[in-house]
């Protein structure tokens, strides 16, 4: 059979997105593939420029529509960095805890999105039923289900409301038990582990070559999570273990997905700890100066890996230039060499275990 | 010992139809030809060969045709159809169809309190078929526009023809055939024929990948499913479905009020169960199994470029397929439709056996597919690869051993 290419793309069931998966089958075996992104492209580093430093939070929000609240923490992060502000303590403590629930949010979302991927609509639908709980409590915090606006330079835009703590606590306790369901019905399923194990196989090398970071790379036995290695807001009075793949055989499709789905895990325990060590009483914010000079970096654990923003300023009051890096769009670079030699069908069992975002990858 | 609602066959039932509406002809006939002197003798003679055995057979046997199709595809299809979309929503978290009679606007009753969103769903899957119907037919501009407009036909028609041979009882049948078993078996494997002409003649990549599964899915599947057959053959020694099932029709062991059955799952040839499950889900292309369409990869494979009713056909016609796989099952290894009688009621002349033994045969049908239903909105797809090594390495070494312990249980037993 002679080889040929088949478009995985732009409409297509597999892309989360708009974006297209070229793939060079020889039968069905894949022997070459070429991701092609920037259907929707927006030209975000541009726009920033020509807009107050504040007004720019309404526009990471929509970097990553499903993870809002970690690109405009990062991005509040790099300017006030270049301001030179300090955030509250409880203002810190906010942030984590909407950083963290917006992680679990985004993780159900991938989650979900699995299900379908491997052919199993059952875990779609279970994975978006948990993932409302968290959404209402976003929804409590800030006011929106999606594109949220609540970090703000200097702190975030409101308090949380009364008792939400224990709203929090009841909620993630109810959705511990059913990680269980989880488990039962992806990791204990033989034909889960059939679509998964050995597929979509990348060394820890070949990751780091390629910039993959976060989860991906932490599935490939390499120990590196930005909560803990460089720190922000109050990461270190929390206890976590960062999730990495034990195994000798990491950086499969099954090792990501399982590095991910601890996460979930991992973050209702930084919650739990989180709500008992958050100031009940003091400032959330600090009030920024309208105008700044200087460069601020910042690079953040986001759900998908590590999200940088570079800010400069040039005493007016928006930035000079912005530089967003995406993790979703370096470890696009990485997938020809994820893909090569799987057949046709791994191609959504691959993509969709290294959690595609199209609106943080074509920025 | 089990006893036919539909007694004693459905060609003779349909036959008192089709003479009764014969004689009615013949009553208005002979009174028009009384009436007008001159056309007496056509009109007699018209008549009479109305009521002749050619036209009596010939009406017969279509009325009988047409009674097993609208009771496999108006009840059976539909039904089937209704359970899987509402079993699986249930599975799900969600209510699912909910499409009901008294959703229509035309229902008279209780219009102000009952919410007309909120009815069984039983009608959902008709209203679904109305919107296909009124969709545009596309043909691709390359595609081989008459294979592309057979092959549904091909499929409709391959699939409905195992229905001939399929008795639902031992008097509900349209044909009693010698060897049965072998015709349900050959129209079953035609189906993958015309998802091969589907995939190719569309002329599209995805069509064509899913048209090429199909046919290697039916070499890895097909094999074990004809050996598990013949395994059990050496039990029955026959490939007649009634008197397959008519063996199984006794007790196996007495427990005072209740006896297990003498089905063949609880004989030997449970092995060349479970392998004929494996491989029915295979041939009923269904998830984990449904490699052919996996619209995760393949968009919707081989059916991605018809539309409107053409897709309602290749599309709803899986169920049937599902429903025949389900009803072999139920005959070869759970005892077809044989069950207790426990009274017998007559209706005039009509006795109405309770249960008969088209109730047995629907209610483990149904079971089948639920069970069906339930592992495949539970488990993930597997991949062509996989499903070959699954079909040659595992399911053909164990049906040739399903076939020498069929053997040796023949020979030891007799």
């Amino acid at each position: 059979m002679p080889e040929f290419w088949v478009n995985m793309g732009p409409q297509h069931p597999m892309t989360h997105g708009l974006w297209n998966m070229r793939v060079k089958v020889d039968g069905e075996t894949i022997v070459d593939a070429e991701p092609e992104i920037g259907y929707l492209h927006r030209g975000y580093e541009k726009i920033m420029e020509v807009r107050e430093f504040q007004k720019n939070v309404v526009l990471t929000d929509r970097l990553c529509y499903v993870s809002s609240i970690t690109w405009s923490h990062a991005y509040c992060l790099a300017v006030e960095r270049m301001m030179g502000l300090e955030v509250p303590e409880r203002g810190q403590w906010l942030r984590l805890i909407s950083l963290e629930l917006q992680r679990i949010a985004s993780h159900l979302m991938w989650l979900a999105s699995y299900g379908p991927d491997l052919g199993l609509l059952t875990g779609l639908l279970w994975a978006l039923r948990e993932r409302e709980l968290f959404l209402d409590l976003i929804q409590l915090m800030s006011g929106a289900r999606m594109n949220q606006n609540y970090p703000r330079i200097g702190g975030v835009r409101n308090d949380i409301p009364e008792k939400f703590g224990a709203m929090s606590m009841r909620s993630i306790g109810h959705f511990l038990k059913k990680l269980k369901d989880y488990e039962a019905l992806f990791q204990d399923s033989k034909v889960f582990h059939l679509r998964t194990e050995g597929v979509g196989k990348i060394s820890s090398k070949d990751a780091i070559d390629w910039g993959v970071t976060g989860p991906n790379l932490r599935a490939c036995g390499v120990d590196v999570d930005l909560r803990r290695l460089d720190p922000y807001e109050t990461y270190e009075e929390v206890e976590f273990a960062p999730q990495v793949w034990k195994g000798a055989d990491g950086g499969d499709s099954y090792a990501r997905f399982v590095c991910r789905f601890n996460e979930l895990r991992e973050s209702c325990r930084i919650l739990e700890q989180a709500f008992d060590k958050v100031p009940s009483t003091g400032a959330y914010r600090v009030k920024p100066p309208r105008r700044a000079e200087g460069e601020g970096v910042a690079h953040t654990e986001d759900s998908r890996g590590e999200a940088l923003f570079y800010v400069c300023g040039d005493g007016d009051d928006r930035p000079y230039r912005v530089k967003i890096r995406s993790p979703v769009f370096c470890t696009m670079a990485a997938t020809p060499t994820l893909l090569r030699g799987n057949k046709l069908a791994d191609v959504v069992a691959i993509l969709g275990s290294v959690d595609v975002c199209v609106g943080e990858m074509d920025k | 010992m089990s006893q036919p609602l539909v007694a004693p066959n459905l060609f003779e039932v349909c036959k008192v139809l089709t003479v009764a509406i014969l004689e009615l002809v013949r009553i208005i006939l002979e009174g028009l030809g009384n009436a007008i002197p001159p056309l007496h003798d056509p009109l007699f003679g018209l008549a009479a060969f109305l009521l002749g055995t050619f036209v009596v057979t010939v009406l017969t046997w279509i009325i009988a045709m047409t009674v097993i199709l609208l009771w496999v595809t108006l009840f059976n299809l539909l039904t089937v159809m209704w359970i899987e979309r509402k079993i699986y929503s249930r599975l799900q978290d969600r209510y699912g169809i909910m499409i009901s009679i008294w959703s229509l606007p035309l229902w008279p009753f209780n219009r102000g309190t009952r919410p007309t969103h909120k009815g069984t769903g039983y009608l959902q899957n008709v209203a679904d078929g109305v919107k296909l119907l009124q969709k545009e037919n596309l043909t691709p501009a390359t595609a081989d526009s008459a294979m592309f407009h057979i092959s549904p036909v091909l499929i409709a028609a391959s699939t409905l023809m195992i229905f001939v041979a399929l008795p639902w009882s031992s008097g509900f049948y349209v044909a009693r055939l010698e060897f049965g078993l072998l015709f349900v078996l050959a129209a079953f494997s035609l189906a993958p024929f015309g998802i091969l002409v589907a995939g190719w003649s569309a002329n599209n990549k995805y069509t064509l990948v899913g048209g090429l599964r199909a046919a290697a899915q039916l070499m890895s599947y097909g094999i074990p499913l004809i050996l598990a057959v013949i395994a059990l053959v050496f039990s029955t020694g026959s490939l007649n479905l009634f008197d397959i099932v008519q063996q199984q029709d006794r007790p196996l062991v007495e427990l005072g009020l209740f006896s297990i059955p003498a089905w063949y799952i609880f004989s030997p040839q449970a092995l060349g169960f479970v392998i004929f499950s494996v491989a029915i889900v295979a041939e009923m292309e269904r998830i984990p199994f449904d490699i052919p369409e996996a619209e995760a990869e393949l968009v919707e494979g081989w059916t991605t470029e018809y539309s409107g009713m053409r897709f309602g056909i290749v599309f709803g016609f899986k169920w049937l397929r599902m429903i025949a796989g389900s009803a072999l099952i139920a005959i070869l290894y759970l005892g077809g439709w044989s069950g207790p009688v426990f009274a017998i009621v007559y209706a005039g002349p009509v006795a109405i056996p309770i249960f008969p033994e088209e109730l047995y045969f629907l209610l483990k049908v149904w079971v089948l597919c639920l069970i069906f239903i339930w592992i495949s909105w539970s488990v993930p797809r597997i991949r062509i690869d996989q499903i070959l090594q699954i079909g040659w390495k595992r399911l053909v070494p164990y049906s040739l051993l399903a076939i020498l312990i069929g053997a040796g249980a023949r020979v030891v037993w007799g």
